[in-house]
């Protein structure tokens, strides 16, 4: 394979600097709500005593699990050696490193004590996997800005031991750092609608989905940025069947998830709060995560020919992460909002609503939060391609 | 587990007010605070000596004492720690509440409190990832409010849904149970009533003005009279099939 090129993002149109424009505006207003909410309380949000965790945590689970997927390009690069992806490495990266720096900012900014970060980084309790995870978010950007180093420095890059072996500990660690954001969910005991092993494969299975479809996504706008086609049309067939791989495969454990759970007497009224009953949970689960996120653009990405592909791709990457926001949301707030069974075999009532479904509506404060975490992100992904050669320049022809 | 430093006494001046207790406690106390608190199973612990595990606090509870509609345990509790009503239902703490529970079946109701269990292996203090949430010795769990980052964690992982998050500013707090914006708070069983050798204003309350369906002491001391009263017949655990060994425990539920 002849050697890759790369390129700074030097020439910029105007819709370019509308779309950092409209960023900057909604990383402002993200950070606006937070002083908000941090200076009223959550008090000003939907969440309450019922619902704990609202939308920004949607968001940044969402955005945290984008993260290790969008390694994938490079992990498949240098770990599986298909010299194809080569040179989509980079930029895989720092989308990687963005994607969860957003999402960490919006969990951040979401504590009850944001100011007392210092606390959860100086204090640690062990047996706790949000613990762990501090230092699986942490170690990941680290070990991804060593896979960096080791593919964008000119003496580092010569040695191919090197970048194997840096490739091989990003792999792993993001596989281990996405099993432990699943298992946030999956070790809660007490909750029918999490608690359960497959919370962290089913996690991994989507980070793969999501964090293809981000960086396809990047990768047809900075085609257009830089008006060179950056993927060749093999490349454009190898990223559809990825994605329909990974949408099939979250389908799959989804499936699994939700049948296994229908099967059990015990849980078949929390399950069905989810497939049957749940209101928006489950027009969520059916409309959103279902249709909209999976079965249609599966239907597009079989469809083929349709503008070469390019605009298939773009609206079926849209459609899968439109779809991983319904996921999160169902996963999160409907598994919160069906009712703990404090006295299983008695229907219970009280003043602090036990036995009822979780009342949670959105305030415009958390929502802005939330939607911040996925600028925050694209504003760190165009400054880095401004600044570094993160691109690879026109289309590598045959890999 | 007060804020600031405004109630310090100089290191000196506080070791001869120590030892002037002392001593008084040692001469007159006994008669005393037996008179003060009436007949109390929580035995006070000195306030310089750490609590151990050689005691472990816990509740039994008769369901069939506890009137229907009686809310004097939450009431007590309320004025005890201070949280009250502030208008949003949703969002306000309740440290302690009464369930209904109706079966199904017959359609036959009941009522029991629910608050934090207490439990030997609390999930939420396996969860919370400062040791915010903490278990003390004698088995009482808390929740330290100075590096509580507010992350709710805790509140997922209860069974019980014991735990309520403080959504807005709270002025008029009591000086034993400061209450934080942003932090995580329950039921601590009084423990500043507990350690002064009181027992929890709950217990007392339904003993005075309800039905004494509440039997507080140590579970580790066989003579105690919570210990006896769960000698004496069958009681229950709520969600025993969590295997987490709360410390309180109802009957005829």
């Amino acid at each position: 394979m002849a050697k890759v090129k790369f390129q700074t993002l030097d020439e910029t149109s105007a819709s370019f600097w509308a779309l950092v424009g409209l960023h900057v505006l909604l990383v402002a207003l993200g950070l606006g709500a937070a002083l908000y909410m941090e200076e009223h309380g959550h008090i000003v949000t939907g969440m309450n005593n019922q619902i704990v965790w609202g939308l920004p945590h949607v968001f940044a689970v969402f955005l945290i699990v984008s993260a290790s997927g969008a390694l994938n390009v490079a992990s498949v690069s240098s770990v599986f050696n298909r010299l194809a992806y080569k040179p989509y490495a980079r930029l895989s990266g720092i989308l990687a490193i963005a994607l969860l720096a957003g999402g960490l900012a919006v969990l951040v900014l979401d504590l009850g004590r944001p100011e007392r970060l210092i606390v959860a980084i100086l204090k640690h309790n062990f047996k706790s996997i949000f613990a762990w995870n501090i230092y699986l978010y942490t170690g990941f950007m680290a070990i991804v800005a060593a896979y960096l180093f080791a593919m964008m420095d000119r003496r580092a890059s010569q040695n191919a031991t090197l970048g194997k072996s840096i490739g091989w500990l990003a792999f792993a660690w993001r596989l281990i750092l996405t099993t432990g954001t699943g298992s946030i969910f999956g070790f809660l005991i007490a909750r029918e609608l999490y608690d359960s092993a497959i919370m962290a494969p089913l996690f991994i299975s989507a980070s793969f989905l999501y964090g293809l479809a981000f960086t396809v996504l990047v990768l047809i706008m900075m085609s257009s940025e830089t008006r060179a086609e950056l993927m060749t049309e093999e490349m454009i067939g190898k990223f559809r069947g990825l994605l329909a791989i990974f949408a099939l495969a979250t389908l799959f454990l989804t499936i699994v998830q939700h049948v296994t759970r229908l099967y059990s007497t015990a849980h078949m009224d929390a399950e069905m709060f989810i497939l049957r009953d749940g209101g928006i949970y489950t027009l969520m689960f059916w409309g959103g995560q279902i249709l909209l996120g999976t079965l249609l653009p599966l239907g597009l990405l079989a469809a083929r020919g349709f503008d070469g592909g390019r605009r298939g791709l773009t609206l079926t990457s849209i459609l899968f992460l439109a779809g991983g926001v319904a996921q999160m949301y169902v996963i999160i707030i409907g598994g919160q909002a069906f009712p703990l069974k404090i006295f299983p075999g008695y229907e219970v009532s009280s003043s602090f609503a036990d036995g009822a479904i979780g009342r949670y509506i959105p305030t415009l404060p958390e929502a802005l939060l939330g939607i911040s975490g996925i600028s925050i992100a694209m504003l760190l992904t165009a400054v880095a391609l401004r600044l570094l050669p993160f691109l690879p320049q026109a289309a590598p022809e045959k890999a | 587990m007060s804020d600031g430093g405004n109630d310090m006494i100089a290191p000196d001046r506080r070791a001869l007010l120590k030892s002037a207790v002392g001593l008084a406690t040692t001469t007159i106390a006994p008669g005393v605070t037996l008179y003060a608190f009436g007949v109390t199973q929580a035995g006070a612990k000195p306030a310089d000596q750490p609590v151990t595990s050689a005691k472990r606090w816990g509740l039994l509870i008769d369901i069939n004492k506890c009137p229907p509609g009686c809310d004097k345990c939450v009431t007590a509790c309320s004025e005890e720690n201070g949280w009250k009503s502030s208008g949003h239902p949703e969002t306000d703490a309740q440290w302690i509440r009464k369930v209904t529970l109706r079966d199904p079946r017959t359609g036959a109701k009941r009522e029991a409190p629910a608050m934090c269990q207490h439990c030997a292996s609390p999930p939420c203090v396996d969860v919370c990832p400062t040791g915010a949430s903490f278990k003390r010795a004698d088995g009482i769990v808390l929740v330290d409010k100075h590096i509580c980052i507010g992350c709710r964690y805790c509140m997922m992982a209860c069974p019980y849904k014991a735990r309520s998050f403080v959504h807005e500013e709270h002025d008029d707090q009591k000086v034993e149970a400061p209450r934080g914006k942003g932090t995580v708070e329950s039921c601590t069983f009084c423990v500043s009533r507990v350690d002064a050798g009181r027992i929890p204003a709950c217990v007392e309350a339904c003993a005075a003005k309800a039905g004494a369906a509440m039997t507080f002491g140590d579970l580790n001391d066989p003579a105690s009279d919570v210990s006896k009263a769960l000698a004496a017949g069958a009681s229950a655990q709520i969600r025993a099939d969590l295997g987490l060994d709360p410390g309180v425990r109802y009957r005829n539920l």
